[in-house]
């Protein structure tokens, strides 16, 4: 049976998270953990972040920040919202936090056009860069749900693109890593294909 | 393009059950707020929005228990108000599968709580809610009012939207009580005043009674969102209706 284990390290949204992988999920056990060995045993990881930034960076114990950057090399993982600014080299938020660097790219707060207002808060569309296993069945321009004040403008692991004032990269995806900007659990249908086609995924 | 303009419907709660006189079809048990939010949701709903009138200590459980279950079955955005006075209460709604909380008298009466839950749980999830009424049935000023407008509470509704953005609000509730159930209308005057004195989301709530209105509410008042009750209580209209008519007068709305 695979085991997907949600990340828990005090910060994120973890039972909207894994109650919408356990409403796609065929066989796979969902299971929310900070567990070192839970997390080494899992197959597949989703990482997830909500708030400050700092304050997720800092939840993370040295421990855990080790493990999670071992394990997320070998195995699939899915990070959401700030869980996937955290994985970019450095965000500006909170005068300057350095990221995990596994991905292309920096965090910038939205600039204030007029009209635009930040928080970027609800559905937008999202546009496709390239292909992907994980955007299969789920149709070019579909609308996602969106919360954050802060984002990443360009990067080499860009898949999806999304306007709010300017255009930003809205997922990034390298090798076995899928990382989005919104917020699939909150995006209904779309959002559940999303996490389905994570759980089908094979690296 | 930018982000779509929302629609949430608002279900008001009572010991864990819907009133305001549910009246839908094909809806095994319209009291159930399980069942309505999975009807919205069917419905294209961008959000939902759960305001708890009971709020007492007593009943808190089966809020949790309501929330729990809303969240385990319908895939949107739930945001959660009434009675929420402390920090803990963020913390279970939130465990409880909320993902915003919305403080509205709380808020005022100790302003700190609001920066203390931004600071906390982060200000996508603080929601303040702000009950308006006009000062002297003057058009262009309005002032903060609590307990259904009962109770004034001297706090000009401008300085006051400006000081919770910068305390840490996410997103302002505003609902206009000069016209909360009058089906007249929003006050645009009010909410455009209020939108662009700040950088945050606007929802728009208050005096909804036909479709209509939800256009004038973004085209005239500039929200960011729109929020009714009874026009989608009483099966007036669907969310499915009101979406179409808005998109058919140009407004951005995800369908």
């Amino acid at each position: 049976m695979t085991q997907v284990v949600v990340i828990d390290y005090g910060m994120g949204n973890l039972h909207s998270v894994s109650k919408a992988l356990e409403a796609v999920a065929d066989t796979e056990k969902i299971t929310i953990s900070s567990a070192l060995d839970v997390i080494k045993k899992a197959d597949k990881l989703v990482f997830p972040g909500v708030g400050a930034i700092k304050d997720c960076m800092d939840a993370l114990s040295l421990d855990l920040k080790e493990t999670i950057l071992e394990e997320i090399q070998k195995k699939p993982t899915f990070a959401i919202c700030v869980g996937m600014q955290m994985l970019l080299e450095s965000s500006e938020e909170n005068n300057g936090v350095k990221g995990l660097n596994v991905l292309d790219g920096h965090v910038k707060k939205f600039k204030a056009f007029k009209g635009i207002k930040v928080p970027h808060m609800g559905w937008n569309k999202v546009k496709f860069l390239k292909d992907h296993f994980l955007l299969r069945n789920i149709p070019e321009s579909s609308f996602f749900y969106f919360v954050h004040s802060y984002c990443c403008l360009s990067s080499k692991d860009a898949l999806t693109e999304t306007a709010h004032g300017e255009n930003f990269i809205s997922s990034l995806a390298k090798d076995n890593i899928f990382a989005v900007q919104f917020h699939p659990e909150k995006s209904q249908d779309t959002g559940l294909e999303l996490y389905k086609n994570f759980l089908d995924w094979r690296v | 393009m930018s982000v779509a303009k929302r629609i949430i419907p608002c279900l008001d709660v009572d010991q864990g059950r819907v009133v305001k006189g549910v009246n839908f079809l094909n809806i095994r048990d319209a009291g159930d707020p399980v069942e309505v939010a999975k009807r919205y949701d069917n419905e294209g709903a961008d959000e939902i929005t759960m305001l708890d009138i009971t709020a007492s200590h007593e009943t808190r459980d089966t809020t949790y228990k309501t929330v729990e279950s809303i969240a385990s079955q319908v895939f949107i955005p739930l945001t959660v108000g009434g009675g929420i006075r402390k920090l803990e209460d963020i913390k279970k709604l939130l465990r409880s599968g909320a993902d915003k909380v919305s403080i509205n008298t709380s808020a005022v009466e100790n302003p700190d709580f609001v920066k203390e839950a931004a600071d906390k749980f982060g200000s996508q999830c603080i929601v303040v809610a702000v009950d308006a009424k006009s000062i002297n049935d003057s058009p262009d000023s309005w002032e903060v009012v609590t307990y259904g407008g009962r109770n004034r509470t001297g706090f000009d509704v401008l300085e006051w939207t400006q000081q919770v953005t910068e305390y840490g609000a996410g997103e302002i509730l505003l609902t206009s009580m000069d016209r909360d159930g009058t089906k007249e209308g929003f006050d645009n005057k009010l909410v455009s005043s209020v939108s662009s004195g700040i950088e945050i989301p606007v929802i728009a709530s208050g005096g909804v009674g036909n479709l209509n209105h939800l256009i004038e509410g973004i085209k005239i008042g500039g929200a960011e969102a729109v929020l009714a009750a009874s026009i989608f209580h009483y099966s007036e209209y669907s969310i499915r209706e009101a979406k179409e008519a808005m998109r058919d007068a140009g407004i951005n709305i995800r369908l």
